[in-house]
């Protein structure tokens, strides 16, 4: 059996013998296989499965840079691969910024796996989804559970080769009440800490307790942000904030040195906590990397490229065929607050609030929000990075540190930065929970947030 | 082993495992791209992509299985996978699963190609972006920034039903944009909008666009718009660009009317819609102007196609006529279940992905006015083109749209221009309040709509024209 690292290794080859070797050239194989079982109105109406191997290659000769990637990974189409890119390199236009290869490096670690997700079948993501179902209690439900495993290599002409390989599940749904929704989320790297049964009751509680929502009239409230909202800050924070293709072009707001946050917040990007593997595109090892401590803006993250620019080293941030995106942060986290009893994991409640976290911080508020998720949130504008979006799956509103009633979706424009701008964060759950993200491979670790300030602009009406 | 001999072993083995429908296909696709920044290339890739999709129906559930390998004994596996997968959704059925019925089409399809853009010299390519973006730069772009895409696509199709349709379809398209760091905010300007325009067409798309004809005048928009005031706050009559209509008619009509959502099969991520079925043929959309088609016979358009991914014939047909809604973007299974007689709406972005609703050219019709006298009609209100931030909330009602420029307008004259523009309403009674509308069609081209889990990129045109709308309030900021 050919591995990922026997295909690279293959490419690697193919570029010294087409190209000369002068040619320096960086090959990423990866074969994988991911699976989700989708869920709609109760019952299972789609149902998916892809096996594949891509390899990517980066190669740059004579001053000149070009990329391909292929699925085709017989002999030909291998040769096909490096005989286009070189073709492509030489017809190129020169690329005076090429940062050079990443030298032999070994990463930490090999990546997380469990042999029970990678070998999971349909019948045991149709098993979590029944509990969910019927955890649910006769609502409608709606949502996913998914499994995956990946394995990769990583070579250059330099000398440098790498592996790793890991596993990763998750399982979200909503569950729905006349006309309310509500949301539960889970991720790990082993399908056995999703539990369809949590899952759903949880999504149920908070479907019931949205019935009958009031509107609210816009306008700046203070709010608990449960660890699904907080996700969506560290999103774009990531996309915008910590770019450092963004910040080499002025296009961020990060400032490092400069206490740009409230002494709350810590930001750490930490891939190795997460379903990930342990280099970046470029064979990076990846590391956990302080982007905010204690309020003061300390990094931002970089790829090869970014960091010639900025005159420091990678941070191991390089994102595959996201060359024009930048190097970005796809694994960050918000510090929780210390644990008092060091225990690993928020308890459940009764009631709307997610948990005991977020409990906590709903006791201390007079009045504000609370809200589940943040939806369709887009940048107005990267480098003040106010962003616009709505709430979704369950508002409520808090008065004197009680949950007291249901409210309507409200419509939001808000600088994230801001938001979270010293003296401006009253709280901080004291556990994170990880969170993929929907549009790619990323993985968010977010505890529950109590913010002073957020400025709601519309309602559900307008 | 042909492709199409390939996607009929996968059909075979699927049915022998006990569906009792299938299909396959095979895709093979490449895609090139090349970025350009200041003046200078700041990536090149070039993507080969192959492989087999089979989806199989067992009792009332369905499986879907994707390999890489065009083999005949992957694609039998492939199709008996598919086909356990499809059992194991029986644990959690729903209703029965049919198929609209339709006759089993056979057919050879391909998108009309002056210019093979795989074909044109990267160097060309590059020189353009290079020329382009440097002149951005010259004139006061601090970030000038240059694309374009190509995808040359081959699609075998097969079914159990007797379905055997290839297809070859070339898209491609680019852009420019110039954006200017201010003080504490950027701005942006976009030609001809923002990662480019985009056709089923070959290279002579990006010849006609003339990118370097406007690389100057963006940029010095961009640096006029630092200084520019602010879009005023409050409530006004909005008139829009035909490239921010395309956005406008994208979020607002476009995915509001896909079946998959109204049946809420998309609930727990894309969302659902505010349409309820039970008013297909009297709900009032928008005003008599609003005239919106599903066409995915325009020639050239990004959403046009010969046949579907379930092999139905591509047919036009109206979604909105004279501000009522009258259809639907519907694939097989969708429309049996919600009892209409048409599908021909569903497509997967390649072979590992499941076909699912996606919009194919869904746009309006021209209205019987001009831009030039929409201004001419306006005493006081604002117009705003080229989109540069879009939020819908999960129904499609409550919509909140950002512009890259503004001009005020008043007593019939385009006057000065505004930097930060938006605007927010709720869909119908946005497009209720609908009175003007230009006869001047642009069909955008839209290649990065996202939707499905695993998330699927849609490639999406949009025929729209200038329009005016009444009370819109404009100006939300944080």
């Amino acid at each position: 059996m050919t591995t990922p690292l026997d295909l690279a290794g293959q490419v690697v080859d193919l570029v010294r013998r087409l190209a000369g070797p002068g040619a320096e050239a960086e090959v990423s194989a990866e074969d994988a296989e991911h699976a989700l079982t989708r869920f709609a109105n109760s019952y299972i109406h789609q149902n998916v499965a892809e096996r594949g191997t891509t390899v990517r290659l980066r190669l740059h000769l004579d001053g000149r840079t070009a990329s391909g990637s292929s699925t085709v990974v017989g002999a030909d189409g291998l040769r096909n691969l490096v005989e286009r890119t070189v073709a492509a390199a030489r017809n190129s236009p020169p690329d005076p910024e090429w940062p050079g290869l990443t030298p032999p490096t070994t990463p930490d670690g090999a990546g997380i796996w469990d042999e029970a997700t990678a070998a999971a079948s349909a019948g045991e993501r149709a098993e979590r989804v029944r509990e969910f179902v019927d955890a649910a209690g006769g609502l409608e439900v709606a949502g996913y559970c998914r499994t995956g495993w990946r394995e990769a290599a990583f070579a250059n002409t330099a000398g440098h080769a790498v592996t790793g390989r890991v596993t990763e599940a998750a399982m979200e749904g909503i569950a729905r009440c006349d006309g309310a929704d509500g949301a539960a989320r889970c991720g790990s790297v082993r399908l056995a800490d999703l539990s369809g049964v949590v899952l759903g009751a949880r999504a149920a509680v908070k479907a019931r307790a949205g019935v009958a929502p009031v509107e609210l009239p816009p306008g700046r409230y203070e709010v608990v942000l449960e660890p699904t909202a907080v996700a969506d800050l560290l999103q774009n924070l990531a996309m915008y904030g910590f770019n450092g293709k963004a910040y080499n072009e002025r296009r961020s707001f990060a400032e490092p040195g400069t206490e740009q946050f409230d002494r709350a917040v810590t930001l750490v990007d930490d891939a190795l906590s997460a379903p990930a593997l342990p280099f970046d595109a470029e064979g990076t090892p990846r590391a956990p990397h302080a982007l905010v401590e204690h309020g003061v803006t300390t990094a931002v993250a970089h790829d090869r490229r970014t960091a010639a620019r900025a005159g420091t080293t990678s941070t191991g941030h390089a994102v595959p065929d996201r060359a024009a995106a930048g190097a970005i942060p796809l694994h960050l986290g918000l510090l929780p607050a210390e644990s008092p009893n060091g225990t690993t994991r928020a308890s459940e409640v009764s009631g709307p609030v997610v948990d005991s976290d977020a409990a906590a911080l709903v006791a201390g508020v007079r009045r504000g929000l609370l809200v589940t998720d943040f939806w369709y949130t887009r940048v107005l504008d990267p480098r003040s990075l106010v962003v616009t979006g709505l709430t979704r799956n369950g508002v409520w509103l808090i008065e004197n540190g009680e949950v007291t009633t249901a409210v309507r979706n409200l419509r939001f424009t808000q600088s994230y930065p801001r938001a979270l701008a010293p003296g401006a964060v009253l709280g901080v759950g004291r556990h994170a929970t990880l969170q993929s993200w929907t549009f790619s491979d990323a993985w968010w670790s977010a505890p529950a947030l109590r913010l002073a300030s957020w400025n709601f602009t519309g309602g559900a009406s307008g | 082993m042909t492709e199409f001999d390939a996607a009929t072993a996968a059909v075979q083995a699927a049915l022998d495992a006990g569906a009792r429908y299938a299909d396959a296909r095979v895709m093979h696709r490449r895609y090139e791209s090349m970025t350009a920044r200041n003046g200078e290339i700041e990536s090149v890739s070039q993507d080969e992509s192959a492989g087999l999709g089979v989806r199989a129906l067992v009792g009332s559930g369905w499986g879907f299985y994707a390999v890489p390998d065009l083999g005949g004994a992957a694609a039998r596996a492939a199709g008996e996978r598919a086909a356990r997968i499809a059992a194991a959704s029986g644990r959690v059925a729903g209703p029965g699963s049919s198929l609209l019925p339709v006759p089993a089409s056979t057919g050879s399809w391909h998108s009309p190609c002056r210019i093979d853009p795989l074909s044109v010299p990267l160097a060309d390519k590059g020189d353009l972006l290079v020329r382009a973006t440097a002149l951005s730069r010259e004139h006061g772009a601090d970030q000038a920034e240059g694309i374009y895409q190509i995808w040359d696509t081959r699609k075998w199709f097969v079914s159990s039903e007797g379905h055997r349709i290839d297809q070859h379809i070339r898209e491609c398209g680019a852009g420019i944009s110039a954006t200017v760091i201010g003080d504490g905010e950027t701005q942006r300007r976009s030609y001809p909008r923002y990662r480019g325009q985009y056709g089923t067409r070959g290279w002579e798309l990006v010849e006609e666009l003339d990118l370097t004809a406007h690389a100057a005048r963006i940029a010095e928009e961009a640096r006029e718009l630092v200084t520019a005031p602010l879009c005023p706050a409050g409530e006004t009559t909005l008139i829009l660009g035909s490239e921010q209509m395309a956005l406008q008619i994208h979020e607002s009509v476009g995915h509001a009317i896909e079946l998959d959502r109204i049946l809420g099969w998309e609930a727990a991520l894309a969302g659902t819609s505010w349409l309820d079925l039970r008013q297909l043929g009297t709900l009032r959309y928008g005003s008599e102007l609003m005239n919106i088609t599903i066409d995915p016979t325009i020639p050239g358009a990004l959403g046009s196609f010969g046949f579907d991914d379930e092999g139905t014939p591509a047919v036009k047909r109206d979604a909105v006529r004279e501000g009522r809604w009258v259809g639907t973007l519907a694939g097989r299974d969708s429309a049996a279940v919600a009892g209409l007689d048409y599908a021909g709406s569903v497509r997967s972005d390649g072979w590992a992905r499941l076909p699912m609703v996606r919009m194919t050219n869904v746009g309006l019709e021209p209205g019987p006015h001009t831009l030039e006298e929409i201004i001419a009609a306006t005493d006081d209100g604002i117009l705003m083109d080229v989109n540069r931030s879009w939020s819908i909330d999960d129904r499609r009602l409550n919509f909140q749209f950002g512009c890259e420029i503004a001009w005020e307008v008043k007593n019939g004259r385009r006057g000065r221009m505004l930097r930060n523009p938006t605007y927010t309403g709720i869909g119908p009674l946005f497009w209720r309040s609908m009175d003007m509308l230009s006869s001047e069609i642009v069909v955008w081209g839209t290649p990065n709509c996202g939707k499905g889990q695993p998330t699927q990129i849609g490639h999406t045109g949009h025929p729209a024209a200038p329009a005016r709308f009444t009370g819109v309030r404009v100006g939300v900021r944080g």
